[in-house]
């Protein structure tokens, strides 16, 4: 597959690997921010061709491993609205809340309805126009746009019964925050599609006030590497900067009109991380404009806050602080088809990568 | 959650392209990218183009890479 195949190519693969052999003498821990990368890397067992002073830590990069409980406890509680359908994105769906799961209520009779594209929602909500239809909007810069045109598409269409429960984050925040916790790395792989979006000034403060190197990267595995020796010559010569290597998709200015449908949709609120805790300025919340839209303005519902489950240490996974192997849990109570905490549930949540490549 | 798949435009009827990922055919909403025509190979995020794929910056890349493979240690 054009523009897929070229980035799997064995000989580059090893050529990269080399050269990153070549040039790296200094112990260095990158953290690749996007569970995009951590599927790649474990997939294509790209660690084993590192030298072993190359250590690649996960990030808070899954947009469902950090969907905090109460979201998830927000979401159940609208099934009980009379006639309500929910549409979500498939991963969503078998992420524990404090009681139950959407899978769970699914099994429970209520309309609970996996959709590919934001779109197919508010299809769903013109062909039950006396339904209430929720869509549970998770996802970083890279999904956001989408659904702040879906939402704009409904006001066009004059749609009363689409509503979006907004998880949306983004990730900068998120960034300084791990920093300002002191997380022992050296440079970010950073996530090249949110990167689309947003172009690559958004990382600007890590590199000034983190002292810390970014590069832009693709999700193949020689874009992996290529990302992985850009930052190795960064460190080596103590020059870091943001750099982009998926040139062939980030510009540094990135998408104006999916910026432009973000700013005129949302604006930033205090929002809750799992395993981050709060973050200022860190989500997404649907403007006053398009309030009639918004899920928690239109159904205001009274959720606990809970503690996470007894045992799981998601929280400390997604700030690269611990791995599944020093979980407890880990491939015994918690398992891919019965996940205690949201990083076992995601096809890209660390513990899932872990289980499945057995890492 | 992120993930985004090269695909290559074949029509376009309004603010929707037909597209095309190996041999499967699938819709991807314009409403994010503009200026897109058929035969551009565009990339595909939940039912969306989110960007188009530059050629001429691929093709930069691969000569950087080739580069590397042909004087690197193998």
């Amino acid at each position: 597959m054009q523009y897929i195949d070229e980035y799997r190519n064995k000989k580059l693969v090893l050529a990269v690997a080399g050269e990153i052999r070549k040039v790296s003498t200094k112990e260095i821990t990158l953290m690749e921010v996007c569970g995009g990368h951590t599927m790649a890397i474990h997939r294509f067992g790209l660690q084993a061709v590192l030298p072993p002073n190359i250590h690649l830590l996960s990030g808070p990069g899954c947009p469902v491993c950090v969907s905090s409980q109460h979201f998830i406890d927000t979401a159940i509680a609208y099934c009980d609205i009379p006639d309500a359908i929910i549409t979500t994105y498939g991963d969503l769906i078998r992420v524990p809340g404090s009681i139950s799961s959407l899978e769970k209520e699914k099994a429970g009779g209520h309309d609970i309805r996996i959709v590919y594209s934001v779109l197919e929602a508010v299809e769903i909500a013109k062909n039950h126009p006396t339904k209430p239809v929720f869509f549970l909007g998770i996802g970083f810069e890279t999904t956001a746009p989408a659904t702040a045109a879906a939402i704009v598409q409904a006001k066009k269409e004059r749609i009363g019964n689409f509503f979006v429960l907004s998880a949306h984050k983004v990730m900068p925040p998120a960034l300084m925050a791990l920093i300002e916790d002191g997380v022992g790395i050296d440079g970010f792989i950073a996530p090249g599609h949110v990167s689309a979006i947003t172009g690559s000034a958004i990382y600007d403060d890590v590199v000034t006030s983190g002292r810390l190197g970014v590069v832009i990267s693709g999700f193949e595995p020689v874009d992996i590497l290529q990302s992985v020796l850009m930052l190795v010559n960064q460190y080596e010569y103590g020059n870091p900067k943001v750099e982009i290597q998926y040139r062939r998709i980030v510009h540094p200015q990135g998408n104006k009109i999916a910026q432009d449908l973000l700013s005129q949709v949302f604006e930033l609120k205090d929002d809750r991380w799992r395993g981050l805790g709060v973050i200022p300025d860190s989500g997404l919340k649907i403007r006053k404009d398009f309030c009639e839209f918004d899920a928690e303005n239109r159904f205001p519902v009274s959720v606990p806050e809970q503690a996470d489950p007894a045992g799981c240490i998601c929280g400390s996974i997604l700030r690269g602080l611990k791995t599944p192997n020093d979980c407890g849990l880990f491939g015994t109570t918690c398992t891919p088809s019965d996940p205690v905490g949201a990083c076992m549930v995601s096809a890209e949540g660390t513990c899932a990568t872990f289980y499945k490549y057995r890492s | 959650m992120c993930l985004a798949i090269p695909a290559k435009v074949v029509s376009i009827e309004g603010s929707s392209a037909l597209v095309k990922i190996e041999d499967v055919e699938y819709q991807a909403s314009l409403l994010l990218l503009e200026d897109v025509s058929p035969g551009d190979f565009i990339l595909l995020h939940a039912g969306f183009a989110i960007e188009k794929i530059d050629p001429e910056e691929a093709a930069e890349t691969m000569r950087l890479l080739r580069e590397i493979a042909s004087h690197g240690p193998q």
